[in-house]
């Protein structure tokens, strides 16, 4: 382990370097509507995700953001009565195709969950996970991906001597960020945040979040939030849903600066929510 | 506020807890006076000799070591049919299976089964195994007509300990890109095996005190070799301790209950065995 000392972020080194003019979209969202049985939670949505930008999407509690962040990976077809229609392109795919494999889109689209979720397993075992079901077994490059993510995710030097320990003796934060680690283990694109510092105190959410601005260089975020001052801090665009309607998405400084909609202001101003 | 009433609702609390505690003395003086009688007559007969030996005519020679083997091979078969069946059973229906108004009427069935009086079973098993597909009378037959019986209740409990696997946890594995049977091997099954196990082996204490289908479907009440295949006859340890106490002597009911300690002791081991399980291998999350 000791003398791979690769750089921390390899695979993702080809990328060319960002330009602020031309931002290209990694997801297209057209005219997506999702029932939960004969509730309808999402109605005509239409929004493009840039890549390698954070995208926050904000809203009152049950206006539809986790549902939509969810749509992203197809997770929200855990619930067995959704229906959806519309589009979500990626890569220039459908993803709601019969033909499309979760499987596929979730190796390429990362999700951090609300609550710390680790596996009642070892730090290590929690990272080598993602490589492990992908068909990696070779010692030496599970330790190296381990030591990676964990560095990416910026807990290697606190977990170094620790990687052998239950996670679940892990503080909260630092639960949460082994699951951050989790899932760049798998060297995703894309990685989804469903709230991810609602569980965590103050400092531990500063940590993610710092982490957050330091995993944009390299992947594109999604990351719901009911917390604008976090939305404010750390996106480069926000989205506003109210009622399962995508009411305004802008950048985020002109968002919460000069809404355009009067709902939006009444939000971001706390009239309501 | 001003409590009103507190000395009604107070005397209300003791009057209950009363009761309560008088229902748990009941259960607990009938269990003790069993004990008692089967102790009290069955230890005078109980030695190495009267467990090693086969049954005979005097009751001083008789043993219960037929009903012993028969017993543990039965639950063999019981153990490797109803586990295979019932777990795959259960890893469909909370896996697998869609969510829909038929899925839901099988789970229910289920359930039901489990109410159905164990003679039903015999009389199925004496049906299919030992007449339709001519097994006739022998350990099989009764092997496979026990798994069905204690079948409903592998699935039932088994389902209970894969639902008990948190929803969060198997998010992250899906999230990841592993596919449902990857989840199923390298999450859900790690966490459910404790209480899947804790299920068959109370589900198996139950089979292993049945009498009522074994005597339909078969099971001698006295036999002289030991059974040394599927297609043996046999003899469990329930239908030997029946056969005993039906005889009219006295000292017959004092090896029946020499036997019914033998059967309560491995009960006992059983049940125990189920507990030491549940607590070493608990995930708690």
């Amino acid at each position: 382990m000791i003398e791979m000392q690769k750089p921390v972020k390899t695979s993702k080194e080809r990328r060319p370097e960002k330009n602020k003019e031309e931002v290209s979209s990694i997801y297209k969202v057209e005219d997506l509507n999702l029932w939960y049985g004969s509730d309808q939670a999402l109605y005509e949505i239409n929004m493009d995700i840039p890549q390698y930008q954070v995208t926050a999407i904000i809203g009152p509690s049950g206006c539809g953001k986790s549902t939509f962040i969810k749509t992203l990976n197809r997770m929200v077809e855990m619930v067995p009565i959704v229906k959806t229609t519309g589009a979500i392109h990626y890569g220039g795919q459908n993803i709601y195709e019969d033909k499309y494999r979760v499987e596929d889109l979730r190796t390429k689209v990362g999700m951090v969950f609300q609550k710390p979720n680790p596996f009642p397993k070892s730090v290590y075992d929690n990272v080598a996970y993602g490589p492990r079901i992908h068909g990696i077994k070779d010692k030496k490059t599970l330790d190296h991906i381990v030591e990676k993510s964990l560095k990416g995710a910026a807990i290697w030097d606190e977990l170094k001597d620790r990687l052998n320990e239950n996670a679940f003796g892990l503080s909260g934060g630092q639960q949460q960020r082994v699951c951050i680690a989790r899932a760049l283990a798998v060297e995703p694109d894309v990685i989804l945040m469903d709230e991810p510092t609602s569980a965590l105190d103050p400092i531990s959410t500063a940590k993610v979040e710092e982490l957050i601005q330091e995993l944009k260089k390299d992947y594109s975020i999604v990351i719901v939030t009911h917390n604008m001052q976090q939305a404010a801090r750390i996106s480069d665009r926000t989205a506003f849903f109210l009622n399962g309607e995508l009411v305004e998405y802008q950048e985020t400084d002109r968002l919460f600066q000069n809404p355009e909609d009067k709902r939006t202001e009444d939000y971001i101003t706390g009239r309501f929510g | 506020m001003e409590s009103k009433n507190l000395n009604g609702r107070v005397l209300k609390n003791k009057v209950m807890k009363t009761l309560f505690f008088s229902a748990t003395v009941i259960a607990l003086v009938f269990l003790v006076l069993l004990f008692y009688r089967v102790l009290s007559q069955g230890l005078g007969y109980l030695d190495w000799n009267y467990i090693t030996s086969f049954p005979a005519p005097y009751p001083e020679e008789a043993g219960i070591w037929p009903g012993m083997i028969g017993s543990l091979m039965l639950m063999g078969v019981v153990a490797v049919v109803a586990v295979t069946i019932g777990i795959s059973t259960a890893i469909y229906l909370e896996e697998y299976s869609p969510k829909n108004k038929l899925a839901d009427f099988i789970r229910v069935n289920i359930q039901n089964l489990a109410g159905v009086p164990s003679i039903v079973f015999g009389l199925l098993g004496l049906t299919f195994f030992v007449y339709l597909f001519g097994i006739g009378y022998r350990l099989l037959a009764g092997g496979l007509t026990m798994a069905l019986l204690i079948l409903p209740v592998v699935v039932v409990s088994s389902q209970e300990a894969l639902r008990a696997v948190p929803s969060d946890v198997k998010e992250a594995s899906y999230g990841m890109g592993a596919s449902k049977w990857q989840t199923i091997v390298r999450v859900i099954l790690p966490a459910a095996v404790p209480g899947i196990l804790t299920g068959i082996i109370l589900s198996l204490s139950r089979g292993i005190g049945e009498t009522a289908p074994l005597i339909i479907v078969g099971a001698a009440t006295a036999i002289y070799t030991l059974p040394d295949s599927l297609l043996s006859k046999y003899t469990v340890m329930p239908i030997q301790i029946y056969k005993w106490t039906a005889r009219p002597q006295e000292e017959w009911q004092f090896v029946a209950a020499a036997g019914i300690i033998v059967l309560l002791v491995i009960l006992l081991l059983m049940n125990a065995l189920a507990v030491w399980i549940r607590n070493k291998y608990q995930t708690r999350y």
